[in-house]
């Protein structure tokens, strides 16, 4: 089933969505992958704040190609998200609502999305220059030293993505090759 | 002897960088073709759509197929007859790349030092593997490496005994390891022979040789296609989100090896499986 979804999602929007529905998302997303996560995971150990309102987020596990002049981005594709399963954890528990990436997570991190309502969703890997139709804004906000690791701030208008673990933590990828094994 | 200025190196890297991130190999596209006609999840239909559009947006707006451009892996095939001159060779190759990364717009992915991790700024260094061989050509083949399959490819040091069979077993391991992380439909590259490091070689080599085209020896090709067959039992999928085609090819390159070993690698690359070669 497809759905439109505005970010950031409501708890009834949470709630609606189920591990295999395809959605197309509208609004704010943040990009931070591996070295974002380690320097947000340091500045939280600090006690210091985010570079952005984590409450609500959205983030992208994603690190751009460099954009042609005249355009908002390159191509911009998810990334591995099992790499972050070490950071994820604390991020949710801070509020973080929405993750996207590809590939599978931990069970502590499915713990935490459903321990605190959120979503992960997969976008396709390998799709970065079709996905990056779907970005209409790109600026760097934090850790701009850190070149396509930065973390950027963008807006994006139906981002095709896929629920893959949803809030009462049902997992897609089990569920799926389950239906498909023939072994 | 013929003489070759490594500028000509220089040029040519640059430009297959280039190609290679934006236009896949006519092999790798038939593949793709092949897999839409052949799933039958509309999910999975549906991502192989999506993956062909990819390429299309790609080509006609040079946009990166994929935003992780890789880490250049070049395999010169060096004639014997052949003197380079005008510099040195690693360096012409890295100059190639440096070029063909910053002026094409591709993502700088590589780090300086593997625990410090400074990113270089212009993709450098490339891995290179030189070959001597026969005659008066240099050819060039480039693999830009996504490391999202990188990561999920593995060597397993096998005991004699477990023939092939464990082969059989070693690759399907990795293959249902790799699972959605690889981004399937998957090429897998399989190096069997060999030592510990030449195996692995062997499985990156794999990867170039086109998707559709089988070894030369009959038992190999017979093990390619066997296990490309289970790889798609699996159920993993397009995307790994369930469907038929978990793989588009199995490659596989032999060498001899030691009375008390058997070395397998197996070296996953995404449906992004990029290479051009060009002589000399």
């Amino acid at each position: 089933m497809d759905k439109y979804l505005k970010l950031p999602l409501t708890s009834e929007d949470i709630a609606s969505l189920h591990a295999g529905d395809s959605v197309y998302l509208t609004g704010v997303i943040y990009t931070a992958r591996d070295a974002a996560h380690k320097r947000m995971s340091e500045a939280l150990s600090r006690g210091e704040a985010l570079p952005m309102d984590i409450k609500g987020a959205a983030i992208y596990y994603m690190g751009p190609s460099p954009a042609r002049p005249g355009r908002v981005i390159g191509s911009a594709g998810p990334t591995t998200a099992s790499r972050m399963d070490k950071y994820a954890p604390a991020l949710l528990d801070l509020g973080l609502q929405c993750m996207i990436g590809k590939g599978k997570r931990s069970d502590e991190v499915r713990e935490a999305i459903v321990r605190n309502g959120a979503v992960y969703f997969a976008a396709i890997g390998g799709a970065g220059a079709l996905l990056s139709k779907a970005i209409d804004a790109s600026e760097v906000i934090a850790y701009d030293d850190l070149g396509t690791e930065a973390i950027r701030k963008l807006t994006v208008k139906d981002f095709p993505a896929i629920v893959v673990i949803d809030s009462t933590g049902r997992d897609l990828y089990k569920e799926s090759l389950k239906e498909y094994c023939v072994e | 002897m013929r003489e070759l200025d490594v500028v000509e190196i220089t040029k040519a890297v640059k430009e297959m960088c280039i190609e290679a991130n934006h236009f896949l190999s006519p092999d790798m596209k038939t593949a793709l073709n092949k897999a839409e006609e052949r799933e039958e999840s509309p999910v999975g239909r549906k991502v192989l759509s999506q993956l062909k559009e990819n390429l299309r947006i790609a080509e006609e707006e040079m946009i990166p197929i994929c935003q992780d451009t890789g880490m250049a892996v070049v395999f010169l095939s060096v004639g014997q007859e052949v003197h380079l001159v005008g510099g040195n060779l690693t360096e012409a190759v890295n100059e190639g790349v440096r070029l063909g990364y910053t002026e094409g717009y591709l993502r700088k992915s590589v780090v300086r030092d593997p625990l410090i991790r400074e990113n270089t700024g212009d993709n450098t260094p490339a891995v290179v593997h030189t070959e001597i061989v026969p005659g008066d050509r240099v050819d060039i083949t480039l693999a830009p490496k996504g490391f999202g399959s990188e990561n999920m490819s593995r060597v397993f040091m096998l005991k004699p005994a477990e023939g092939i069979e464990g082969v059989k077993a070693a690759v399907l391991t990795a293959v249902k390891d790799a699972g959605p992380n690889a981004c399937p439909p998957m090429v897998v590259g399989v190096g069997i022979g060999g030592t510990f490091e030449k195996c692995a070689i062997l499985a990156k080599k794999a990867l170039t040789r086109p998707a559709g085209e089988h070894s030369d020896i009959p038992y190999v090709k017979e093990l390619e296609e066997e296990l490309l067959e289970r790889i798609n039992k699996t159920g993993i999928g397009p995307g790994g989100l369930g469907g038929r085609v978990t793989a588009m090819a199995v490659n596989i390159l032999t060498f001899p090896t030691h009375i008390a070993g058997l070395p397998v690698a197996v070296n996953i690359c995404c449906h992004v499986n990029r290479h051009v070669t060009r002589t000399l």
